[in-house]
């Protein structure tokens, strides 16, 4: 959608675009965070100030930005795509040079109080770059070699750039973002055919480079997809972690042991309890019941999107809001994949349940995003 | 760009149709989520629960407090004291260089130990609290304790030690313990979890050593909670252990003072035994150590000069010396032909000083004669001629069967450690083990107690009982375990015939009373207290032709380590006798001169329930045992008291 195909007349304006905001949207990011508030506060012990508090004020800070995205119309945040997408790639390339090391991975840009994580920003450039791309791509060309492989460029230059940080996680989930975006925009299914097979064939050569001098993944790697393959094979290195992961989950039970009452959380047996593995403690303390409520609020996030997509009879902003919420799909199904030893473990937190700020900001700036698409909707004139 | 109506169309229909079958997957993937988390946590959680509690759930061993020892009357040999010791938190104490060095000032820390606890608080997690230092006395305490300001994370703490009230007097019988070693861990079959304790004490000689499973108790437990670095978070439950049982002997801390005391500096032993019970009242062997050391840590010096003195202090000379028991052996050749019926008491003996044997010259020790000897004359002179006469007649078969009889070459099942089985030596043992036929000359050399036969103070203590009572006593250490008394062993009759016995008991009488007895100048004077005993003076080496030449007559112009073993075994009273005392002193000469004197007094010390009274002594002699009597009650000091201070490696 560009300026001119604006419809000022019919797209509401000033205040009454707080009537057009999409409140039940908003409602479930606030009962999915509110879930990661209780369990902060859970596994900090009852320590309100340590985890729960900061989040909260993140949050809120986040959902201030997300209803400003939301206020400003759609036209200009398809015409800031490019800059976005730009000054993304730009960052990813800065931070390869002069970026902090942190983790064992380069992943941020120190530019004095603010640290900037370009591939967190690059997750939501790629949607708006590759949703004005097909926006601005005539339908007839969308499967035409020429301009898929654009697209495939345009995807896989920030997506190397983020694996050699070395951050697999993201590099997948803007992988997998901007491939949703081109299977939204209808390029044929026979690329994805064919990706799906090269994919299996880049499998086997990552198995094959191991110990060899031009291994593809460092060693930590390799040994966290050992892990995840047979967590019985070393109990107290590198796959302690998802064992004692499991063992929370698992021994949760129906309806878990209750709040506050998980054993291996309190304990500190659970690693990165307040992070990635968050959802192990909600799994340990409400059980059954807890993670199916939360896997439900997920979802209940993506139907909403995709009601809204469907609404939206444009297709920038169905391209974008499929493109967002499908992005979001990506980060609890990857986690909870990783945490339930359906995955390697590869650093996905939990969208807006784990502990972190940065994630939180952005997650919320893509869902301004689809906010502006919902407020900024054409609608009849009553 | 503008699209037409078409194009929007085509492109929302396209839209709603991907979003649907991706949709449609991103369902399918939620329901691989959903069912992976029922298998997970409805269809294993009991197993993942488990592994949780497992996790969660730590046992830590309480031990038990051990059995204290006490002798005969009560008093304590062996008990547990607070042990004070200051240990450091690391992640409390901050750099623990520092820490160290602070409390260097406060309490003595040589370099070494200061570097040894930082080696040992490194190897630790910060959390885990590392003993710096052990054994301490209370000031040291109070004074780190006022400085607990100043010093985070260094904090003082109470255990429990063993300590020998004691010390030296009774280091050999009741033992020390010590830390246990792999070696005790390797000796047991399937060790008490409570020895895989850091700093745990075991019992490693003596009854310590011996009744350690009774003296140990049982170890309580309790449950804690840990975390993931296995800090302690709170204790979910808790079973004390059972104490260790109560040992008592039959030891006399009075009366073993005393003969410890007594024996000096010599390098000596004393058994004191109820005649009736077989109990033991002292065991004394000199010189003696403080077990205490051993507890605490002994230091490399203390060790090495233990170990090399020549007067062996860490042996238990009571029971783990063997010696020739020389003289003392003579009663069991007498009953010996007694009891065959191949000589009578009255029957009489012509000694010119020496016999001749089997081509060989065996000399009396008084090369001048006895003259013509029986029984009585032979045992109180201690005519050795009167005795090679006898073993002809009767040889070493039936000699070997007495002095099996009278407790000789047999060992005593108490709870001591290395207790030696003496030797009672017999053909067959001559030819299995030295591969020779015995020869007559073996038996003559036997019948004094020379030659292959050797015996231990207790033994010879056992076998002065069997001839005071005609019964087969057996020694008898431990009075009660827990107030349960221990039954006094069988005392089957020896079935001696009683007047055969009588002429040994007199001339055993005679050697200590009459004036021609070898030990008349160790006689007891007052009527109700008098002794019946035997001298011996065992030889270690003869005299060699080049020493005689060179003029050596004389014991006491030997080097000590060649001198003759002087030994003592006495009874008293001599009817209804209630004690018997053993006595070997290693080469201190002659049993007369040196042993009796010693057997006397302590004799007299046990039936007068103290010190020796000075009115049994002939009077000649009271001044000079009176102040030896000063002497020793004067080295009879109270219990000391743990609190002495640290003595460290």
């Amino acid at each position: 959608m560009s300026y001119l195909e604006y419809n000022v007349k019919r797209s509401p304006s000033g205040l009454r675009k707080v009537l057009y905001v999409n409140w039940p949207l908003v409602l479930l990011l606030t009962a999915v965070a509110s879930v990661g508030f209780l369990q902060l506060y859970s596994v900090s012990g009852g320590d309100f100030d340590r985890w729960a508090e900061p989040q909260m004020q993140r949050y809120a800070l986040s959902l201030a930005v997300m209803l400003a995205i939301g206020f400003v119309p759609l036209w200009f945040w398809r015409s800031m795509s490019v800059l976005a997408y730009a000054v993304s790639f730009l960052l990813l390339v800065g931070v390869e040079f002069f970026g902090s090391v942190g983790m064992g991975a380069q992943r941020w840009l120190e530019l004095g109080p603010i640290r900037l994580q370009p591939s967190e920003m690059m997750k939501i450039a790629i949607v708006m770059m590759m949703a004005t791309y097909y926006d601005w791509l005539d339908i007839k060309r969308v499967s035409h070699p020429f301009w898929v492989l654009l697209a495939v460029v345009l995807i896989a230059a920030p997506a190397f750039l983020v694996l050699v940080q070395p951050d697999l996680g993201t590099a997948l989930m803007i992988l997998g973002a901007g491939g949703m975006v081109m299977f939204f925009a209808g390029v044929s299914l026979w690329y994805f055919g064919a990706v799906i097979g090269a994919g299996v064939g880049l499998v086997t050569l990552v198995f094959a480079s191991r110990g060899t001098e031009w291994q593809l993944l460092r060693d930590y790697q390799f040994r966290r997809i050992d892990a995840f393959l047979d967590p019985t094979l070393d109990p107290l290195g590198s796959s302690y972690h998802i064992n004692q992961a499991m063992i929370a989950l698992g021994s949760g039970g129906w309806s878990g042991r209750g709040f506050m009452q998980g054993t291996q959380s309190r304990l500190n047996f659970l690693p990165e309890k307040h992070t990635d593995f968050i959802f192990n403690t909600l799994a340990e303390e409400f059980g059954f019941i807890g993670s199916v409520f939360l896997l439900t609020l997920y979802i209940g996030i993506i139907v909403t999107c995709v009601i809204a997509a469907m609404q939206a009879k444009n297709r920038f902003a169905s391209l974008l809001i499929l493109g967002i919420a499908g992005n979001f799909f990506l980060y609890f199904a990857i986690n909870m994949a990783m945490v339930m030893g359906l995955a390697p473990v590869v650093g996905v937190p939990l969208p807006l349940v784990s502990y972190g700020g940065s994630a939180m900001l952005m997650i919320l700036i893509g869902f301004g995003l689809v906010q502006s698409a919902c407020i900024h909707r054409p609608r009849e004139k009553s | 760009m503008k699209r037409s109506p078409k194009d929007n169309e085509d492109s929302a229909r396209r839209i709603s149709r991907r979003a649907a079958l991706l949709g449609g997957a991103q369902l399918v993937f939620a329901g691989v989520l959903v069912l992976r988390m029922r298998s997970l946590q409805l269809g294993q959680s009991e197993e993942f629960r488990l592994l949780a509690e497992e996790n969660r759930i730590n046992i830590r061993l309480l031990p038990p407090a051990r059995g204290v020892i006490y002798d005969r009357a009560g008093a304590v040999l062996a008990t547990n004291v607070q042990n004070y010791r200051i240990v450091l938190v690391r992640e409390d104490a901050g750099e623990p260089r520092e820490a160290l060095e602070r409390l260097a000032q406060i309490i003595a820390l040589t370099p070494e130990d200061i570097e040894r606890a930082e080696r040992e608080i490194m190897r630790h997690r910060p959390f885990v609290p590392v003993t710096i230092a052990d054994q301490l006395n209370w000031e040291e305490v109070a004074r780190v304790a006022a400085n607990a300001p100043a010093m985070p994370g260094v904090t003082p703490e109470v255990g429990w030690t063993r300590f020998y009230p004691f010390g030296a007097e009774f280091a050999h019988s009741v033992g020390y313990v010590g830390p246990v070693s792999e070696r005790d861990l390797e000796e047991r079959e399937n060790p008490d979890p409570l020895l895989m304790i850091p700093r745990f004490q075991i019992g490693k000689i003596g009854v310590e050593r011996e009744y350690e499973d009774t003296l140990r108790g049982s170890a309580g437990h309790r449950r804690i909670e840990v975390n993931a670095v296995g800090r302690e978070m709170r204790e979910l439950d808790r079973q004390e252990g059972d104490p260790g049982s109560n040992v008592r002997l039959t030891l006399d801390r009075q009366l073993q003072a005393f003969a410890l005391a007594r024996l000096g500096e010599d390098s000596a032993s004393a058994v004191v035994m109820e005649v009736q019970t077989g109990n033991v009242l002292a065991l004394a062997s000199a010189p003696s150590f403080d077990p205490n050391l051993f507890v605490r840590g002994i230091s490399v010096a203390d060790y090495a000069g233990l170990r090399d003195d020549d007067h062996r202090p860490m042996s238990n000379k009571t029971v783990q010396g063997a010696y020739p028991p020389g003289s003392t052996f003579k009663m069991v050749t007498a009953l010996a032909a007694f009891e065959a019926g191949l000589a009578t008491p009255d029957e009489r003996v012509f000694c010119p000083g020496y016999l001749e044997a089997a081509g060989r010259r065996f000399h009396c020790w008084n090369r001048g004669g006895h003259g013509r000897v029986n029984l009585t004359s032979a045992l109180s002179e201690s005519c050795d001629v009167y005795f090679y006469d006898l073993s002809q007649r009767v040889g070493i078969d039936r000699i070997n069967a007495m002095a099996e009889r009278l407790g000789l070459g047999i060992r005593y099942d108490l709870p001591l450690s290395g207790i030696s089985s003496g030797l009672n030596p017999s053909r067959e043992w001559k030819r299995d083990r030295r591969g020779a036929d015995w020869v007559i000359g073996d038996t003559i050399n036997a019948s004094i107690g020379q030659g292959f036969v050797l015996a231990t103070p207790l033994q010879l203590a056992v076998m002065t009982c069997r001839l005071a009572t005609n019964r087969a006593i057996m020694p008898r250490l431990i009075h009660a375990i827990d107030d349960i008394e221990q039954p006094i062993p069988d005392q089957p009759p020896l079935g001696l015939t009683p007047a055969v016995l009588a002429q040994v008991q007199r001339g055993m009488y005679e050697a200590s009373n009459s004036n021609r007895g070898t030990a008349y100048g160790s006689r007891i004077v007052e009527a109700s207290l008098r002794m019946a005993g035997k001298t011996g003076s065992s030889q270690v080496f003869s005299i060699t032709a080049a020493e005689r030449a060179a003029g050596v007559r004389r014991q006491d112009q030997l080097p000590w380590n060649r001198r003759d073993h002087a030994l003592f075994v006495c009874y008293a009273p001599d009817v209804d006798p209630r004690y018997a005392v053993s006595v070997v002193v290693e080469h201190g000469g002659g049993g007369s001169s040196v042993a009796a004197p010693i057997a006397r007094d302590i004799i007299l010390a046990a039936q007068n329930g103290g010190l020796p009274p000075l009115e049994a002594y002939p009077t000649p002699q009271r001044n000079r045992i009176e102040t030896m009597i000063r002497t020793i009650s004067e080295q009879i000091g109270p219990p000391a008291t743990p609190d002495n201070g640290r003595s460290r490696a």
